[in-house]
């Protein structure tokens, strides 16, 4: 099963994918010439970051959205519209509330024309299959976030989908339940009696991605893009005692906090040490990103480190020990590293000085240690705070940065990216901000 | 073993076969059947005026016939914006050429006052039939049809802009036909809203319908039989107890047209909630208990079944929902603006004709005079909505604040805002008569009698949904008197007052061409404003004045709504949110 796609049932090849920023100022990019094969029997996970498009790419493979450029072909058909080889599991769950468990999961044999006694004897195999039994004639909300996600699931395979598509299925529930859940689907798929050929799964949890998958494809960010697979080269069921299984996971991690590596075909040929954070072309202010972070969470993280004692820690521990979904760790991190209280390297994160002071100094001069990061450090607030700064009545109106960010960032992004420099220049006290009135000035 | 023995209470009923639920279900399935025949039978009679004219008779006897020929017009009425709504909403929805053109027109014709174009319609529909009632019927239903179906429309409209995109997506992803994705996730997803729109709709609907059922057209007087044509032959009569007797009936029939028929229905539609957990307080129905109880509907159901999957598969027929390809940016731009310059001068040209129709028959003195008194109408309308706020404002909060007593007048203030204010004018006409009070300020009263409710019913709702924590620290941190009303309850029902402000006020405009000028017998209060000037230029047919009062109407109403609701609107929505 492990061995790559003898047969393809989905490919893209060299797929872009744009969408116009507001005020025809051009487009923002979410995918860079994507290509990505499904073969027949094989588990395929997309593990990327937020802003790597990881998303978007599988909605563009079930036909949901066009791309912009490059072809998708399904089982040998170019993909006009909604694919008729994929049964799809949303992260939401996606069940229509006004109809029962056993009508959800009839759902799209209705819309193929199936008869209606067919379509009631399938459907009830279907809940068999996921352990629904008894529940046919319940309405959603009188179900369980983990029982929803098995409806979900039978709606998926009672159409026999050539690829089942999972997105980020498992992400709304709790820790516990989504580990039941993952465990019952991994033993159908062992099983051999799986209803559908193959499993393209969207995720950013490093270690499901290894768990289910047998193939790792590595999404990069700004634009999207594929930086390289990992084969799982371990027998199913994937064992997480495993040593193979925890380097595999532990290599991830450090692809993943080191966005300039090159990806490898797995953790046997890694190349220690081979990149660090890409050096700063010269680009506008504007465009340097700031993580979507919490000044008070940075700290929290610190604090955390500090208290284990040692200097030195493994994000994939930090993880487990946090339960905090991986792309909030990483930005959390992301934050750290940018504002020099952290490095991170290989996996491990290591606590500075300057971090080592910041987390356990007082309030005031922790503002003052933040203050002198951020003017170094973030360009976006430092050069707000310049701007402000030479204007007589130290006021500007909120929408002139806001048009400059809209220049670099689709409008989401860009409100976004203003609110966290809003967040973090308050807590600095580098300038205030006034959301009636929207404006920004220096107090 | 032991399980199978006992029957289960289930195939018990199976056993007994026919319930007493059942045997009401289907006697109340065939009472509803005979009565709508037997009434809508009325419709056909020979109608060839002036010769021919139904005649009212005022015996309280006839009043449950009459007040059935007007609810039947009622729920015709219902059924046809219902149509107009899916058709109109998902045209606008879905086709972004369409919106531009049909949303904005709907805000225009939520303003455009339904009185005011009645004669319009009224000669038009009476030469569509000629020689028979159905073209009075028809006016009539369509004046009510004008009170519900925009807003309804617009409700459709927004859910279908809101819809919850993982659902959309699911749809689309297990390759739903359109006509599938319309019953099992647009219709369902807006039903609610729909509901809740029609139910309120429903209830000012009544007020036009009274309105259309006696009215003078271009000189001429017609009467439909009704419950709204007994009242006015009653003022006509000076018979008072007759007016009681019609009033009485008018009650008893929004009650049970409530009990009957709204509240069944809402029950039903509850299950159309889009929140995945179970809701607190699900709305209750004696009716629909009693028809869920009944085998007779899964039965019809069961028999019906194979039909509706034939019909089903057919209305299938229409192609899956396809994604569109990208369109270059620049191509659409271009299309864009033809498309815009296309409209403005649609526009420009349909503005130049009104002006020009009405400059060259009445003169731009006559304008001027329409403006000054929509001024005065306006001034009734700015007086009744302060007095009502003052009064009412209080009152809803005391009684929002307690859960008991909102439950128990909650209905009753929806009872007197679906209740035709109309029906009271007489008794409060006589009164002016007698006490000498002067119409140009009675009209307010007469106004502020059908739209107060909704500043009434608005402020418990807003205050029932401040949350009981903030409350509680307003007590703890000793908030009183009129700090108390400007940090914690005007902030906190901030959003409801707006939205009962913006039904009262177009209320009192549309009630303004019936209340500016009023009769008891033969003597006639007239008051001076843009209500009465509409009244006045329908009775008489003067078309060019017809055009020029309406427009203007609709103007200050449109003008009103920009320049103090949508601004007081998005202020609510923004910062006092709760």
């Amino acid at each position: 099963m492990n061995t790559a796609a003898a047969q393809t049932l989905i490919e893209v090849e060299t797929c872009s994918k744009a969408f116009p920023l507001p005020d025809g100022k051009g487009e923002f990019t979410v995918l860079r010439d994507v290509s990505v094969k499904v073969g027949r029997g094989e588990v395929v996970a997309l593990l990327g970051r937020s802003g790597s498009g990881k998303s978007t790419l599988l909605r563009m493979m079930a036909g949901l959205i066009p791309a912009s450029s490059g072809t998708i072909v399904s089982n040998g058909v170019p993909l006009r519209g909604p694919n008729p080889d994929v049964g799809m599991v949303f992260q939401s769950f996606a069940l229509l509330p006004w109809l029962t468990v056993i009508e959800n999961v009839e759902l799209g044999l209705e819309a193929r024309g199936v008869a209606r006694t067919e379509r009631t004897k399938r459907a009830l195999r279907a809940i068999d299959l996921v352990g629904l039994d008894g529940f046919e004639s319940a309405y959603p909300k009188e179900l369980s976030g983990g029982m929803k996600q098995r409806v979900g699931f039978a709606r998926a395979l009672v159409v026999e989908p050539k690829v089942l598509f999972l997105d980020e299925p498992f992400s709304a529930l709790d820790v516990l339940t989504a580990e039941n859940l993952r465990g019952e689907i991994d033993d159908l798929w062992n099983a051999g009696t799986f209803p559908a050929k193959s499993i393209l799964i969207v995720t950013h949890n490093i270690e499901e991605a290894v768990f289910l998958a047998d193939r790792v494809v590595v999404l990069g960010a700004n634009p999207g893009r594929v930086r390289g697979e990992v084969l799982i080269d371990l027998p199913r069921p994937h064992h997480r005692g495993d040593d193979r299984f925890k380097l595999l996971v532990e290599y991830l991690y450090t692809v993943m906090t080191n966005p300039a590596m090159d990806v490898t075909a797995g953790p046997s040929v890694m190349v220690p040490g081979a990149a660090q954070r890409p050096a700063p072309a010269k680009v506008s202010a504007y465009a340097r990103e700031l993580p979507h972070v919490r000044v008070g969470t940075i700290s929290g993280l610190l604090e955390l480190i500090v208290e284990t004692g040692e200097p030195t820690v493994e994000i994939a521990r930090l993880s487990e020990r946090l339960a905090l979904p991986m792309d909030d760790l990483l930005g959390i991190l992301d934050a750290a590293a940018l504002l020099e209280f952290a490095t991170i390297a290989e996996g491990d994160v290591t606590i500075t000085e300057l971090g080592r002071d910041y987390a356990t100094t007082t309030i005031l001069r922790s503002k003052d240690l933040f203050r002198q990061q951020v003017l170094a450090h973030a360009p976006i607030i430092a050069t707000i705070v310049n701007t402000l700064g030479e204007k007589a009545n130290k006021t500007m109106r909120a929408d002139f940065f806001l048009d400059i960010l809209d220049e670099y960032y689709p409008a989401d992004e860009a409100k976004r990216q203003f609110s966290t420099a809003v967040e973090w220049a308050r807590y600095a006290e580098l300038f205030e901000y006034d959301a009636d009135e929207e404006l920004l000035y220096i107090a | 073993m032991m399980q199978r023995m006992i029957p289960a209470p289930g195939s018990l009923r199976r056993l007994t076969g026919f319930g007493l639920a059942d045997a009401a279900v289907i006697l109340g399935a065939l009472v509803l059947l005979a009565l709508v025949a037997r009434v809508g039978a009325g419709a056909f009679v020979a109608f060839l005026p002036p010769r021919d004219v139904p005649a009212i008779s005022l015996d309280p006897r006839n009043l449950p016939y009459y007040a059935a020929r007007s609810t039947l017009r009622m729920f015709i009425a219902l059924a046809a914006s219902f149509v107009f709504t899916f058709a109109y909403g998902y045209a606008a929805a879905r086709s972004r050429y369409a919106e531009r053109v049909l949303i904005p027109l709907l805000d225009i014709l939520q303003s455009v006052p339904v009185l005011g174009f009645l004669s319009i319609t009224v000669t038009g529909f009476i030469a569509l039939f000629p020689g028979s009632l159905l073209g009075l019927e028809a006016a009539s239903i369509f004046a009510i049809f004008t009170s519900q179906a925009w807003n309804m429309a617009f409700s459709f409209y927004q859910s279908l802009r809101t819809l919850p995109t993982d659902l959309s997506e699911a749809t689309a992803a297990y390759g739903l036909p359109v006509w599938q994705r319309f019953v099992r996730l647009e219709v369902p997803a807006g039903m609610i809203g729909l509901i809740w729109n029609a139910m309120m709709s429903f209830g000012g609907g009544w007020f036009f319908l009274a309105a259309s059922e006696a009215i003078s057209v271009l000189n001429q007087s017609y009467t439909l039989p009704g419950i709204g044509s007994y009242v006015a032959a009653a003022v006509g009569a000076r018979n008072m107890p007759a007016l009681g007797y019609a009033v009485l009936t008018m009650a008893v029939v929004i009650f049970a047209v409530d009990q009957l028929f709204w509240r069944p229905v809402l029950a039903w539609a509850d299950k159309f909630r889009l929140e995945q957990s179970a809701a607190a307080e699900s709305p209750q129905s004696w009716v629909y208990d009693l028809v869920r109880q009944s085998r007779a509907l899964p039965q019809v159901e069961r028999l019906l079944g194979p039909a509706r999957d034939a019909l089903t598969a057919l209305l299938s027929r229409a192609p899956t929902t396809r994604i569109r390809r990208d369109v270059g940016p620049r191509a659409a731009r271009t299309i864009d603006r033809a498309y815009t310059v296309l409209l403005a001068v649609v526009v420009v040209a349909l503005l130049g004709l009104a002006v020009h129709f009405i400059l060259s028959t009445v003169g731009l003195a006559e304008v001027g005079r329409v403006v000054v008194l929509g001024a005065l109408t306006l001034v009734r309308v700015v007086v009744l909505l302060v007095f009502a706020s003052l009064i009412w404002t209080p009152i809803g909060v005391t009684i929002g604040f307690s859960p008991r007593l909102a439950r128990v007048l909650q209905p009753v203030a929806q009872f007197f805002a679906s209740f035709p204010a109309n029906f009271i004018f007489p008794f409060a006409t006589l009164g002016f008569i007698r006490l000498h009070i002067p119409i140009n300020f009675g009209s307010v009263l007469l106004m502020a009698l059908g739209s107060q409710w909704y500043i009434l019913f608005n402020s418990i709702a807003g205050a029932s949904s401040i949350p009981t924590d903030l409350r509680e620290m307003a007590d703890d941190v000793g908030l009183h008197g009129l700090q108390r009303w400007r940090r914690l309850i005007i902030p906190g029902i901030f959003s409801s007052w707006v939205t009962g402000g913006i039904t009262a006020s177009g209320g009192a405009w549309n009630a303004s061409i019936v209340s500016e000028v009023v009769t008891w017998g033969s003597s006639t209060l007239t008051a001076a404003g843009l209500g009465a000037y509409i009244a006045d230029a329908t009775a008489k047919g003067d078309w060019p004045r017809i055009t020029l009062g309406v427009g203007m109407m609709s103007i200050y109403v449109v003008g009103v709504n920009r320049l103090v609701w949508r601004p007081l609107y998005a202020l609510a929505e923004k910062k006092y949110h709760l």
